[in-house]
């Protein structure tokens, strides 16, 4: 069970937006990229941000570019899962690869600053604040597979291979 | 019942009858990453134990995004990137070469592959008929290791266009228009056919610009069939024996059918900063410009070259705008020069970037001051995409780009034929 507050963002948050190209030189230096994660959109927000807390935002969270430095700059922040109405396909596995989770239900029921509590395994987002539950939507079992061993490298470390049938 | 396009590419590769919604494992036939994505991987790579190229020939860095190198953080990851290559036999184009998703058509994909990129916009292989998908950079370091990958099969949209583009308007201009339909999340998790009398009379790089742009209405892949035009240009590449045909059964499922007359059509913009903010290029006029770039991996092949410099040719660019141009590739650049286009643009007061991605993503090459306005013929326009979140981008054809670098603010390019 995870539990932290929400951070409210709106729709189509970009990767530009998450992980700026103007600091693509610190691509390979991922804690000072982190220091930049979001700042056009919310300045304060990795100031503020605390460790097991959500990102909650609308429709296509992570749009545009692959970088999957976006899905690791928001995991060293600390933040514990993204819950979205819909995620970017690219951003989505990536999330997954680097073990962020991702909950896909009605997020306009949560408000900003907001507790929640997360069941993942379940996909269950209960918001405290409000006493109200949403659910997630299904994921193919190798994501869940995946997910369950903290990303795609510690489940290649263990399976060497892809394990499905 | 009969399969799409990307459910035959999908069954060919993974040995299984793919349907749309199966999870397959597919074997890679190309895997490919950028400066930009590539350092990860590699530390992935190592990270995972399985220090292993399965297929070095077909394995490919690129070297486009900062290019040549603008800071010592990144020449240190280029000699990341070379080092590997040179140790792992796998492919390299160093700076200078051009952008990846041009390489890519111009001397990799074939028809029937399983393509990865570790940039977005490898859908653009998918108008060879290949199942070319972006992922990041793990995804494609699993990928470069074990020479294989696990897809979901994705459902499929048919795009059916009919009519004859008037003079004036192109290939990017539909783009826009059909990201303007299905919206920048319309088609997330799908693969997008095009079809119809239109897509069968097109050349290859006006279907290259329609499958770059497919994943800005959130498509997994943009996919053709493969035909006469698509035998030509791989023998025209020296690749003609590689040339299978695909085309979807007559009976395949399709969940959505966009049709699409084109002759109706007029220039298209994409307005700060969502490329699914349509307007007409007539509809702006007086929206003035600071910066026109022309370039890309949407719009920076010797078609779009040659369309810029017959406006250009014996016209100068507006003395208050800017006009940068990038060839995509060294093909691309070398061909320019041999028609004369470069004379032209160098005349019409352009500056001529080195092949690559130039400004498109943001590092160097024309990051727009605070407030400034720049029409570009990319594929994004979201906020900071060009390195400044306080700048505003609009995205055109290379036409309407011409246009507007001449008059100075945003111009039909049909005022100027
Ligand atoms: S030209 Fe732009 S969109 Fe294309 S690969 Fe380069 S940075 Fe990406």
């Amino acid at each position: 069970m995870l539990r932290g507050r929400a951070f409210k963002f709106g729709d189509n948050i970009s990767t530009d937006d998450i992980a700026p190209g103007r600091w693509f030189h610190l691509r390979s230096n991922l804690p000072e990229l982190a220091k930049h994660l979001l700042e056009d959109v919310n300045p304060d927000f990795v100031s503020r941000v605390k460790p097991g807390d959500f990102i909650v935002a609308g429709r296509n969270f992570g749009q545009g570019s692959s970088r999957e430095h976006a899905a690791v700059i928001i995991k060293m922040a600390g933040v514990s899962a993204i819950v979205a109405k819909s995620v970017a396909r690219i951003f989505f596995r990536n999330a997954i690869n680097v073990g962020l989770p991702v909950l896909i239900c009605d997020s306009d029921k949560i408000r900003d600053g907001d507790e929640l509590e997360v069941d993942l395994k379940g996909g269950k987002v209960k918001n405290v604040t409000t006493g109200s539950e949403l659910t997630s939507g299904k994921f193919p079992e190798v994501m869940l597979s995946i997910i369950d061993e903290g990303g795609l490298i510690p489940y290649i470390k263990k399976h060497k291979d892809f394990d499905i049938s | 019942m009969g399969k799409t396009l990307a459910e035959k590419i999908l069954s060919q590769n993974s040995g299984s009858d793919a349907r749309a919604g199966d999870i397959v494992i597919a074997k890679v036939d190309l895997a490919f990453l950028q400066d930009g994505t590539a350092p990860l991987a590699l530390r992935q790579l190592a990270a995972s134990g399985l220090e292993q190229v399965a297929n070095p020939k077909r394995v490919v860095f690129f070297i486009d995004h900062a290019s040549p190198s603008p800071t010592p953080e990144l020449a240190n990851d280029h000699v990341l990137i070379r080092d590997f290559a040179v140790k792992n036999g796998a492919q390299l184009c160093d700076i200078g070469e051009g952008i990846c998703h041009q390489i890519v058509v111009e001397s990799y994909a074939n028809p029937g592959e399983v393509i990865i990129g570790a940039d977005s916009h490898t859908v653009t292989a998918g108008a060879l008929s290949a199942f070319a998908t972006g992922m990041g950079s793990t995804d494609v370091a699993i990928a470069i290791a074990l020479g294989k990958t696990w897809l979901r099969v994705p459902e499929s949209f048919k795009v059916v266009v009919s009519g004859g583009f008037k003079e004036g308007v192109y290939a990017k201009d539909l783009s826009l228009h059909l990201i303007g339909i299905i919206g920048a999340d319309g088609a997330t998790y799908k693969a997008l056919e095009f079809c119809g009398p239109t897509i069968d009379n097109m050349n290859m790089s006006a279907r290259f610009t329609l499958a770059n742009m497919t994943v800005e209405a959130g498509a997994k892949a943009g996919i053709f069939s493969s035909d006469d035009i698509t035998r030509r240009y791989l023998e025209f590449r020296g690749r003609g024996d590689l040339f299978r045909s695909f085309q979807p059964d007559p009976d395949a499922e399709y969940e959505q059918t966009i049709e699409i007359d084109v002759t109706s059509l007029e220039p298209a913009v994409s307005m700060p900063h969502a490329v699914d903010n349509v307007a007409l290029a007539k509809d702006l006029k007086g929206e003035k410009i600071e910066q026109v770039f022309i370039g890309t991996c949407t719009n920076g092949r010797l078609e779009d070259m040659a369309i810029a410099a017959k406006m250009l040719k014996g016209r100068k660019r507006h003395p208050t705008t800017r006009l940068i141009i990038a060839p995509a590739s060294r093909k691309v650049l070398m061909a320019a020069m041999n028609a004369g286009y470069i004379t032209d643009f160098l005349e019409a007061g352009a500056t001529v970037l080195p092949p690559g991605c130039g400004p498109c993503v943001g590092i160097h090459q024309g990051v727009l001051g605070d407030g400034e306005r720049c029409l570009s013929t990319a594929n994004r326009n979201f906020r900071g995409r060009m390195g400044n979140p306080q700048s505003f981008i609009y995205l055109g054809s290379p036409a309407t780009a011409a246009a507007t670098a001449i008059a100075g603010e945003i111009t039909d390019p049909r005022e100027l034929l």
